[in-house]
């Protein structure tokens, strides 16, 4: 009887499934196995891929030896690592700022409706005009940011186009955008589920304000604190292409080109797409190896 | 109000409003005043965020899309072309990305069938793959299908179909599929596993006795469906709806892949054209910035109770 009506909804079933699954196995699930195949050929998209086995990885991964010591395979992908780490400097920058934001405006202030959706602004808004925006903020000539020092009476700074200044400029953009956003949002809600009886407790024990937090709050933020990071270094390793994309075409001299942007340029500039896809699954590898050390040290188990 | 230490918070917080504000305050003031003002606010800081002279035909100079400095120059880039391929782009991946993955959701979780929670799971699994890794292989799909096009249109003679329409104010352009056309924008957009597991969850707290009540009465699967838990489903409609419409629209990396078309732009794209004509005209670009943020605000303001409630599912609990 169970298995008869089973096998009746599995027609109704394969209906309701039929568009979403067809449009799965083409642009998700064969694009994935494709990929697979695509990271251990050698391809320019004109002629057929041709296997080179793991080829892409050992370049990618490699060392070797010449007369001047130890050589990086590919020395630009090392070099775009660390710029993708040091973007994700983003993260901490975030996550304190915003807890700050949340526990100031979790006081039962006035008009904290109106201060929640001032900051909160920006993060909705985010995309090429906010990117475009900035680029026109940090012009050596003409942008606001110079200007403002020369009423200061300082030297203009070269933001963007300076090798040592475009990533800091880019990070400072970034927390601008997101310090109000989703984070914020998300500690305000768990604020409101952090038990009053607890901080209560604490008082009735001495505790001060600063350990309140740091044994009340801090502890029972955990989970939020948690998901905000893992989302970010997710959105942080695998989505930072627009603002090079917009703002600064990786440079100068590479020093915002993320792993991400590099993908873009071997596959689409010099067509190494072969290559390009390698790097894609070493970033997806990155993502998850990251995102299992932070769960297992912070003991969450619920993402 | 009575004065306590806790109102000084105010003073603080004003003061990181402003902050926030600023740049948004710049990118409307800069967006009304001359392109002289905008290449040299250092001249009068004053009046960068207070233009002496409100200059609203800016606007329709954006919207015309003449950029360029000299007057004489007709105009040279196409905004509205942009704007209408934007919303074109956003609404359909909007629409269909929810109604497939409202189905599928349905097919997850109201029906029992075997092998589904395999079939699931291997959609769990693959909301794990970050998006680059699918990017070359849906390229690949896309030059293959546009190369397989022309070879089969000189035979067919229907080169005719290969561009519909080539003016810029044609309805449609580009090719019926492949690279350069609306289908590559729009129909790798309309799935998403992401938005099947959203709904499927979302579906799950939905009480199984009112389509069950449906079922007794007689309704077919489709009836239920579209009556009763679609309805009842709205909350999570719209909020992947949001994220969906605010995705599409802001999406750069993909129609960069895919589009060399001109007319094909969509407005990540296609603003840059601001820029690339020999000096940016930044007052236009502020101008063309703001129009594009737009939709963005009215479906934040329409829907904030919905997108607030889908970012923080999951992450905090009760």
């Amino acid at each position: 009887m169970k298995s008869r009506r089973m096998s009746s909804e599995l027609r109704p079933a394969m209906g309701f499934l039929m568009p979403n699954l067809i449009g799965f196995l083409l642009f998700t699930a064969g694009p994935i196995l494709a990929s697979i195949y695509l990271s251990f050929t050698s391809w320019d998209a004109l002629r057929p891929p041709h296997w080179i086995g793991l080829g892409n990885f050992t370049r990618l991964l490699g060392f070797h030896h010449t007369a001047q010591g130890w050589r990086a395979g590919d020395p630009d992908f090392w070099r775009y690592l660390g710029n993708t780490f040091y973007m994700l400097l983003v993260l901490p920058l975030n996550i304190a700022g915003s807890l700050g934001l949340a526990l100031v405006l979790n006081q039962r202030l006035r008009f904290q409706a109106f201060y929640r959706l001032v900051y909160f602004l920006p993060s909705i808004l985010y995309g090429v005009s906010i990117f475009f925006l900035w680029k026109y903020m940090f012009q050596p000539n003409y942008g606001l940011f110079n200007a403002f020092l020369g009423k200061l009476g300082l030297p203009p700074l070269g933001w963007l186009d300076d090798a040592r200044l475009a990533k800091p400029a880019l990070i400072f953009m970034m927390v601008w955008l997101t310090i109000g956003g989703a984070s914020m949002i998300i500690y305000l809600a768990a604020l409101q589920t952090v038990p009053e009886e607890l901080h209560e407790a604490a008082r009735m024990d001495g505790a001060n304000r600063w350990h309140q937090f740091w044994h009340v709050t801090w502890p029972a933020l955990r989970p939020a604190t948690f998901f905000i990071f893992t989302m970010g270094l997710i959105a942080n390793l695998q989505w930072n292409f627009d603002v090079a994309y917009i703002m600064t075409d990786g440079g100068p001299y590479g020093t915002t080109t993320t792993l991400v942007f590099y993908l873009y340029l071997k596959a689409f500039r010099f067509f190494e797409m072969g290559y390009a896809s390698a790097i894609a699954w070493i970033l997806f590898a990155m993502t998850l190896v990251l995102t299992l050390i932070v769960r297992s040290r912070s003991g969450e188990t619920n993402l | 109000m009575k004065f306590t230490a806790r109102t000084l918070w105010h003073v603080p917080l004003l003061l990181f409003a402003v902050t926030m504000v600023m740049p948004l305050a710049l990118m409307v003031t800069t967006s009304l005043g001359t392109v002289q003002m905008a290449l040299d606010p250092g001249e009068s800081l004053w009046h960068v965020f207070w233009p002496r002279v409100w200059h609203w035909h800016n606007y329709v100079d954006v919207w015309k899309g003449n950029v360029g400095l000299d007057p004489r120059v007709p105009a040279q880039v196409n905004f509205i072309r942009y704007y209408i391929n934007s919303v074109v782009v956003a609404v359909c991946v909007t629409v269909g990305n929810v109604f497939t993955s409202a189905c599928a959701a349905y097919a997850f979780a109201r029906l029992r069938w075997p092998g589904r929670d395999r079939v699931f799971l291997i959609y769990l699994a693959t909301m794990m793959v970050p998006a680059p890794v699918t990017l070359i292989p849906q390229f690949a799909l896309m030059k293959h299908l546009s190369d397989s096009l022309q070879v089969i249109a000189p035979f067919i003679n229907w080169s005719g179909l290969r561009y519909l329409g080539a003016s810029a104010t044609a309805p449609l352009v580009g090719r019926l599929v492949g690279l350069d056309s609306y289908f590559a924008l729009i129909v790798p957009g309309l799935f998403s596993a992401y938005g099947t597991f959203l709904l499927r969850q979302f579906l799950l707290t939905i009480p199984r006795e009112l389509d069950e009540a449906a079922r007794i009465d007689g309704a077919t699967h489709w009836q239920t469906f579209s009556r009763i838990i679609l309805p009842l489903a709205r909350p999570g409609l719209a909020t992947l709806a949001i994220f969906t419409f605010m995705g599409a629209w802001s999406a750069v990396l993909w129609p960069v892949v895919v589009t060399n078309l001109e007319s094909l732009y969509t407005l990540p794209l296609g603003m840059q054209e601001f820029q690339a004509q020999g000096g940016t005209q930044w007052n236009l670009m502020m101008g063309a910035s703001l129009l594009m943020l737009l939709p963005v605000v009215i479906v934040f303001l329409v829907g904030q109770r919905s997108f607030i409630r889908g970012l923080t599912m999951g992450a905090v609990k009760g």
